[in-house]
């Protein structure tokens, strides 16, 4: 595996512009793919930002993390109650977030990670499920439990109350006097994204990113080379945890409400998911890996028995009535099956993801030239 | 000529659940001097030099490195590494994942910035002097080459080599080394035995643990020899060579 | 006093379904080295099967409602009880007993499929991918599940005859406690199973290379002994016994998709505190998980200790990883 590359300093700026670039045009080539709207183009920025963060740990330090779905609902509770107690404005929400996903990282992180292999992915899971168990439960005063965290024109809203800010009947993120829907939102999503990925960029290009491979490659060695692997890891675990809990705070801002159900492990999957599809361990892998899973789920999920029986319309009618028995189950409600049928094939045939995959067709083609070349 | 003692091992015994695998063991290493252990399989040679980096605990006993126990509570390997002994294992450990560029220049960073250090905004390539330093390391194992492939693919001979350059690149002041010509052709052997030759130029520490008697011989100042967890001997080559003891316990499994 | 047995009583059948699913589930880690996060979907499985049977059992025609005179009304009728009156009723009745023989054979060919086409492949490969692409086959499994039964619970009645429940208090001296007899029965059937796993383990030849293959692997391959088909066999061992734990346990808790995963993460707790690959931890550490589980819920308890009820387990799990990482009787 190729994690850690070094590159120069242009070269990393270029992919970033580039980068910029394809996030800011998104609604432009989004037209053209069908994902020309600003729901879906937040979410992928919002899920992109998560499995972005997510990799840094599972990626780079190869410690498999099932509690990650935690932080998320850490960031979305915090950020609503920041526009309850506070303000609508999304920048002390979004600090809240931060402040208290980190706070749950470090312990959870210190505790998790006194373990390793499947124990640790153990004892996320545990931790995950104590803090959606108690979410829906004892939390209930501060979680509104089944029925979710949700604004009131009530609301206190100190700092806006201060300011003289007008409550509004249906109360919106804003970004000082920008209201946070629609692609406002999702240029805020994106703002953030870029940020992110940059950071993740630094990471991927440092020392400090090298020295948490070396801790999956070999942790024995690194600790008779005179490192301390723990606070490696816990600083990795700390932040893909305030990534996660930035994208739960991503989802609030666009859709000011907070549930239990995001903290659930099924979510921690989808973000395992996410970034194996794309390519562990990767730069762009997981972007790419969220992406595509939210692209393809925003389709399938739509797709019915008319949808259907249009598309085979060209067939006889024995013929695409067998078709849509088969292809059936895989979309609309059955999304998840397809789901679950593409995590297993990509871990049996494709573990690299689509990055591995993308690398493969090129040295197919490097060789065909050779051969070429030779001849 | 200074006689002072870089590590002291007084009267150290360890036991795995009733076997004895090391027996009072007192051993004194002069500064710059090469000190080889010798002795026949399960004579407890690794287990003294776990023991000396902090993977295993004597059963009591102190070590001493530098006026430092080593057998403390809290001495961890990678604070023992910090004070400045390195080593190279039995069955070489690297990083797989990395190139030997990436390979050597982590002990760089561990000497140079400690235990732990969290700084990403100076990237890799902007290591240049550190890196640079790594490289010429390489081009003394006539390995600069492979610089950029990744250590995983390289021979078990090249992975030791590769391991060694991973201790010398932290200067260490004690550099213990287990059997580092194990499953070396000839060639390769004596290029490490001038590399360790060279080192020890410089003045640098060694214990050594070695089966072949020739890498011992070229390379000791002086030799313990150990036997069923106990050192039977201890003296010059010269001295070991004529023991009777040592004859004994080796009774022909090699020439001395 | 009282309240604290029927507490012990309450524990003691859930510990019993969370001791079937971890025995499977530690005996597969143990012997093929997998961590199989498809486990529960076993469990879950089993349960359908009940629910598949009693659907065939009940598969009905409209047939003229004699009770209602004055219009021409008319009743959904199975057609065993057509064909077949009072017997076919019974039939009916004992629905949940009778997928128990049926699910031993199809649980075995499940459990043998999954372990050819799919687990015996990741024998090399790290436990990451081991944990990951079990867990899509969970997904897999749970929604297929889900698209043919529907999302919402089925409940499954327990026959007529041990519907009520026991005055076991009679037989201590306290009349007050009475306790469904569906769930001694399950109790009663967990004991039994884990015995018999246990006996077969212990008294064939089979069950010895296996126990040695826990211990040993390499050892006992290097005897010339073909120990990867027996531990096909006894990934279908250990799916045959979630599924009869799962079957059984559908008169108490009405099945739905995503009855495994739940039960599965309790599951590995329990493995986790029981010492993963020991067997005789799996167990001991499923029923005093169960017990404690209910104790908690006590209102008492709760009225000190709010929420207690909801993560008491995952608590003293996270107490026994950092304390006593072996578990209470795991091995080195």
């Amino acid at each position: 595996m190729q994690s850690i590359v070094e590159s120069s300093r242009t070269r990393d700026t270029f992919t970033l512009l580039i980068f910029i670039a394809v996030v800011l045009t998104a609604p432009i080539w989004g037209e053209f793919i069908g994902a020309g709207y600003p729901d879906l183009l937040q979410k992928f920025a919002i899920f992109g930002l998560f499995a972005i963060g997510y990799n840094i740990l599972f990626g780079l330090t190869g410690y498999l993390s099932f509690g990650h779905a935690a932080f998320l609902g850490v960031g979305s509770y915090a950020t609503v109650w920041s526009f309850k107690l506070l303000s609508m404005n999304a920048i002390p929400a979004v600090i809240f977030a931060v402040a208290l996903s980190a706070i749950f990282a470090v312990v959870i992180g210190y505790l998790s990670l006194r373990r390793s292999g499947i124990y640790f992915s153990i004892l996320t899971l545990a931790f995950a499920q104590m803090s959606y168990n108690m979410a829906y439960s004892v939390l209930t005063p501060i979680t509104n439990g089944e029925t979710g965290l949700q604004l009131k024109s009530s609301d206190p809203r100190v700092l806006d109350a201060a300011l003289g800010v007008e409550p509004q009947a249906v109360p919106l993120a804003d970004l000082f006097g920008i209201t946070l829907n629609g692609y406002a939102g999702f240029y805020f999503c994106a703002a953030i994204l870029i940020l992110g990925f940059w950071l993740s960029m630094k990471i991927f290009r440092s020392p400090f990113g090298m020295k948490l491979v070396a801790i999956k490659s070999n942790q024995t060695r690194m600790e008779f080379t005179g490192f301390s692997p723990r606070p490696y890891l816990l600083t990795a675990f700390v932040i893909s945890g305030v990534y996660a809990g930035l994208a739960g705070s991503l989802m609030a801002i666009v859709d000011p409400l907070a549930g239990a159900e995001r903290m659930q492990w099924t979510a921690s999957g989808e973000v395992v998911l996410m970034t194996i599809l794309g390519g562990v361990g990767t730069l762009f892998g997981p972007i790419l890996g969220a992406a595509t899973i939210k692209y393809f789920e925003n389709i399938f999920s739509a797709i019915n028995n008319q949808v259907l029986e249009s598309a085979y319309s060209f067939m006889p009618e024995w013929l695409s009535d067998i078709a849509i028995l088969l292809t059936r189950p895989f979309v609309g409600e059955g999304w998840h099956l397809m789901l679950g049928v593409l995590f297993m094939a990509i871990i049996i045939f494709l573990p690299g993801g689509i990055i591995e995959g993308v690398r493969r067709i090129g040295g197919i083609f490097k060789k065909s030239k050779q051969i070429e070349e030779d001849a | 000529m200074s006689k002072r003692h870089v590590l002291s091992i007084a009267g150290v015994n360890k036991t795995f659940g009733g076997l004895k695998a090391l027996t009072d063991i007192n051993l004194n290493i002069e500064e710059g001097k090469t000190h080889a252990i010798i002795g026949p399989n399960g004579a407890g040679k690794s287990t003294l030099l776990n023991t000396c980096i902090g993977r295993l605990k004597p059963d009591n006993g102190t070590i001493t490195f530098e006026g430092t126990d080593l057998t403390g509570g809290n001495m961890t390997p990678h604070g023992i590494n910090q004070l400045g002994v390195s080593r190279v294992f039995q069955t070489p450990e690297i990083f797989p994942d990395l190139t030997l560029l990436q390979n050597v220049m982590i002990p760089a960073f561990a000497k140079r910035d400690g235990a732990f250090s969290f700084n990403i905004f100076k990237g890799l390539r902007e290591e240049k002097q550190l890196r640079d330093e790594a490289m010429h390391l390489l081009e003394d194992f006539e390995m600069q080459n492979l610089a950029h492939v990744h250590a995983g693919s390289l021979s078990r001979g090249n992975k030791r080599r590769l391991e060694l350059a991973m201790c010398l690149i932290q200067h260490p002041k004690l550099l213990l080394l287990d059997e580092p010509t194990a499953g070396m052709a000839r060639h390769d052997t004596n290029r490490t035995i001038d590399l360790l030759k060279k080192i020890k130029e410089r003045g640098m520490t060694k214990v050594i643990i070695e089966h072949d008697m020739h890498v011992v011989f070229s390379l000791a100042d002086r030799i313990s020899v150990l036997a069923q967890g106990a050192i039977i001997a201890e003296g010059t080559p010269d001295e070991i060579k004529g023991h009777p003891k040592v004859r004994e316990a080796y009774l022909g499994t090699a020439e001395i | 006093m009282d309240a604290i047995l029927l507490q012990v009583l309450n524990g003691l059948d859930k510990g019993g379904a969370y001791a079937l699913i971890a025995l499977g589930l530690t005996l597969v880690f143990g012997t093929l080295g997998v961590v199989n996060f498809a486990h529960g979907a076993l469990f879950m499985m089993g349960a359908f099967v009940a629910v598949s049977v009693q659907n065939l059992l009940t598969i009905s025609m409209k047939v003229r409602d004699t009770s209602i005179t004055f219009f021409e009304a008319y009743k959904e009728t199975p057609y065993l009880e057509v064909w077949f009156g009072d017997v076919g009723t019974t039939i009916i009745d004992y629905s949940v007993p009778i997928s128990i023989l049926i699910a031993i054979p199809i649980m075995l060919l499940i459990g043998l499929a999954m372990e050819r086409g799919l687990i015996r492949h990741f024998y090399k490969r790290d436990h990451a991918d081991q944990i990951l692409v079990t867990f899509g086959l969970a997904i897999v499994l749970q929604e297929i599940i889900k698209a043919n039964f529907g999302a919402n619970p089925i409940p499954q009645s327990a026959p007529d005859i041990v519907a009520g429940s026991a005055a076991v208090g009679a037989l201590i001296g306290a009349e007050g406690i009475v306790y469904p007899w569906w769930r001694l029965i399950y109790l009663a059937f967990s004991l039994v199973v884990i015995g018999g796993v246990f006996a077969f383990l212990q008294f064939t030849t089979f069950g010895m290379v296996v126990r040695a293959g826990m211990y040993d692997r390499t050892m006992v391959g290097l005897l010339g002994i073909n120990i990867e088909r027996r531990f096909t066999i006894v990934f279908g061992l250990a799916a045959v016994v979630a599924g009869l734990a799962g079957v059984m346990y559908t008169p108490i808790l009405p099945p739905d998709y995503h009855m495994g995963m739940d039960f599965l993460v309790l599951s590995f707790v329990v493995v986790v505190v029981g010492g993963m690959g020991s067997l005789g931890g799996a167990v001991a550490a499923g029923f005093l998980l169960g017990i404690l589980q209910s104790f908690f819920s006590m209102n008492e308890v709760k009225e000190i200790l709010p929420g207690i009820d909801q993560i008491i387990i995952y608590l003293v799990a996270v107490a026994i990883l950092l304390i006593r990482p072996r578990g209470l009787m795991g091995k080195d």
